[in-house]
């Protein structure tokens, strides 16, 4: 294992990888707070023509050469995009759909231009449409780097714009700030992110490097800088993970690794996350669920409790709560399960009285009521 | 049959058979479902292709079916839990599911030919030479009959359903409440879309597959107005497409699945500029006939104004529109002409005249005042 680690050509798939998930993860939750998720798998489609045309017309295979060339084509696809949308009735995902398709297809027919040239420079070029870590050079890793460092940075310098885009673009626009300028800067930044990570897990699973680390994130915090910053570190880890894996058992491919492993990552945050996971809400419904007359018992002990100001936690009698109960209503058996949640305590044989905590809680439901009435 | 009339054929059957559950996609807005059924159901394919063998095993297609409806179960229990965005669920789903199939591939497919190139851009210049044989007769490509099928049965759930689905799309609730079940419905259209696309992968790869079911429907879109129009101008745009891509695939020697899916971007893209009426370009012309108009009438109100007073020699010259009317010179020139040729106005030596007609609509103008706000 460590021997594993100390290898040239993982060290260099996994920083590339790592590289990857962070860029992808800090802008994806952008891209998937503004629900606009499938844009980036949209724009990492269409980037191939891009990359294609940029071979056909420098003859170059340098990453910084096709890169523009993917950046250009991405830009294009995003103008048509708002321009369809806008001045046509089709619905925004049909045009995204087409986006990807078309340019795709392009794509294709350009790649099998390329195949015809007698060079047969074009071998690599197919790299960028599944993906082929272990084919990444040191320099590859290198440029990946730089545009990472350059698209977070930006992403900090454009911060309060970005934040204010995701959230609530309407409140941004009152301020008077340039809401359209951000949501172009963003796309920029997704698209420099896409190129990326296309060389690493190819057109097809871009998209899940950017979704899943932010959704994944989004479950653990309701605040927007943890949660891109959590997004970046799950994606980075992700990638690594994913590469290390990869390299250790033959034949298992690096891009659908590192998405099997953030697909495990999400669906391990929908269900255990606190307060928003699934299990967390599962277990909510079934308390009340189960005991639906303790919240009344627990409002009688409350007001009982109110007759004797001073004494909060004067017993009360098991026989007056019985009489205050619903016939179906075991009493005894309620009264121990409010004092096994800690809201009610025994003070005597056959006395009860509220705990702090019950008569706290039995306030704030008083206090939602109320409120629900005002409403 | 002649190999490229064999494909062409091929190419006509698979969009057709496209285009119909295309049709339901784009307009129940899931345009993008075509998008991760297409690529979710890799690993199906794959496992049934261990079981039998054989790429065309009516195994695959079961296979497919099932997993096509698997992942649209999946994106819908993702996105109703609360937790994700419809689009980020799509984005999950289908990455997860593919890479489960790329790595399914290439753990288990050693030796035997499926690769995940083949999936992704599909193979039409192949199937000529996959032919079906009865009782010792060649009767043609074997993906010619098994489209054929499937497009049958694309067009008996369109005919036989035609009233649910057209309810369905325009207002589910509503379908409900007749007793109609859009659930049942919905589902059959998305095993349906999941058996064509995996019928199609074959001939036309997964990609061509969403620019087969969004390009054409979306192009019918934007000229029809009823839902059984839509169907068959989706139809006819799939085989111009079709056509179109196939014959300059044939002239220029290129993929001919990506020239097909850039002839159906092209036919869009015309589309959206020339349409009738809702084109970009009728749009831009009637915009410019309305200022036209409007101009006409500022302009005999102006002269109105002005008419048989001692300042008309000078306010009714050409050149006073520039400075009273902030008007460039070519655009006054050009309202001068449609006013004459409106016949409101008359060029009388240096002067600009009201005819009879045009001092009857300044007159009425006048009297009506500005439009009031519609209340």
């Amino acid at each position: 294992m460590l021997e594993l680690l100390r290898d040239h050509t993982l060290q260099v798939v996994a920083a590339g990888a790592g590289v990857l998930g962070l860029t992808a993860g800090a802008l994806g939750s952008f891209a998937v707070l503004r629900r606009q998720s499938l844009l980036g798998d949209a724009l990492s489609h269409a980037a191939l023509p891009g990359i294609v045309l940029a071979f056909l017309l420098t003859g170059s295979k340098a990453p910084l050469t096709l890169m523009l060339g993917a950046a250009a084509a991405g830009w294009l696809g995003t103008v048509a995009v708002g321009a369809v949308v806008r001045r046509s009735r089709l619905p925004y995902d049909s045009a995204l759909g087409m986006l990807l398709s078309v340019f795709f297809g392009f794509g294709l027919v350009l790649l099998t231009v390329l195949a015809k040239r007698p060079d047969a420079a074009q071998a690599g070029l197919k790299t960028f449409l599944f993906g082929q870590a272990a084919a990444l050079l040191r320099r590859d890793v290198a440029t990946m780097a730089v545009l990472a460092a350059i698209t977070l940075l930006l992403l900090l310098a454009a911060w309060k714009e970005l934040k204010l885009l995701a959230c609530d673009a309407p409140f941004g626009e009152s301020l008077g700030l340039a809401m359209g300028r951000a949501e172009a800067l963003l796309r920029v930044l997704l698209v420099v992110a896409i190129v990326i990570g296309l060389q690493t897990v190819g057109v097809v699973l871009m998209a899940a490097m950017l979704v899943a680390p932010a959704v994944a994130a989004r479950q653990w915090t309701g605040r927007l800088g943890p949660m891109v910053a959590l997004a970046g570190a799950l994606g980075a880890a992700g990638g690594v993970a994913g590469a290390v894996l990869s390299s250790m058992v033959p034949r298992l491919p690096t891009g659908p690794t590192v998405v099997l492993i953030l697909s495990v990552a999400v669906a391990t945050s929908l269900v255990l996350a606190p307060h928003r996971g699934l299990l967390w809400r599962w277990l909510r419904q079934r308390r009340t669920r189960r005991a639906p007359h303790l919240d009344p018992l627990l409002m009688h002990l409350y007001a009982l409790s109110l007759q004797h100001p001073d004494d909060p936690e004067h017993g009360h009698r098991l026989g007056v709560l019985r009489t205050m109960s619903p016939r179906e209503v075991d009493v005894p058996a309620a009264l121990e399960a409010l004092a096994a949640r800690g809201l009610a305590q025994r003070v005597g044989e056959g006395l009860w009285a509220p705990t702090w905590l019950g008569r706290r809680e039995a306030e704030k439901a008083l206090q939602r009521e109320e409120n629900a009435d005002v409403r | 049959m002649s190999a490229e009339l064999a494909m062409l054929a091929v190419a006509v059957v698979t969009a057709l058979a496209c285009a119909l559950p295309g049709t339901v996609l784009v307009l129940r807005r899931l345009a993008l479902v075509s998008d991760a059924i297409s690529h979710a159901i890799l690993p199906g394919i794959v496992l049934a292709f261990f079981l039998t063998h054989d790429l065309n095993s009516p195994l695959l297609l079961i296979a497919a079916a099932g997993t096509g409806l698997l992942t649209v179960v999946l994106i819908e229990t993702v996105s109703r839990s609360g937790l994700v965005g419809e689009d980020a669920a799509i984005g999950l789903v289908f990455s997860a599911l593919f890479s489960l199939g790329v790595i399914l591939v290439s753990r288990g497919a050693k030796g035997v030919h499926l690769d995940v190139d083949a999936v992704l851009l599909g193979q039409l210049a192949l199937v000529p030479f996959d032919e079906l044989v009865v009782a010792g007769h060649a009767v043609g490509p074997k993906a010619l009959w098994s489209m054929g099928v499937i497009l049958l049965a694309n067009l008996a759930l369109v005919v036989v359903a035609f009233k649910e689905l057209k309810l369905a799309i325009l207002d589910a609730p509503h379908a409900a409440m007749l007793g109609f079940s859009p659930a049942v419905l919905h589902y059959a259209v998305m095993a349906l879309t999941s058996v064509t696309a995996v019928g199609a992968f074959q001939a036309v790869g997964s990609i061509l597959v969403v620019a087969l079911m969004v390009a054409p429907p979306a192009t019918a879109y934007l000229v029809s107005r009823r839902f059984s129009a839509m169907l068959v101008a989706s139809a006819a745009f799939a085989v111009t497409a079709t056509l179109a891509g196939a014959a300059a695939a044939f002239a220029a020697d290129v993929s001919i699945a990506g020239a097909m899916a850039t002839a159906a971007g092209v036919q869009f893209a015309l589309v959206f500029l020339l349409a009738p009426r809702r084109g970009l370009l009728w749009q831009a012309r009637r915009r410019y006939r309305q200022r036209l108009e409007f101009a006409g009438r500022m302009l005999v109100v102006h002269l109105a104004h002005h008419e048989g007073r001692a300042e008309a020699a000078v306010e009714s010259r050409p050149d006073a529109l520039h400075r009273h009317l902030k008007w460039s010179h070519p655009f006054a020139q050009r309202v001068i002409r449609y006013a004459a040729a409106s016949r409101l106005v008359h060029v009388a030596g240096p002067l600009l005249e009201l005819t009879a007609e045009g001092r009857r609509l300044a007159h009425r103008l006048i009297a009506e005042g500005p439009p009031r706000p519609r209340v």
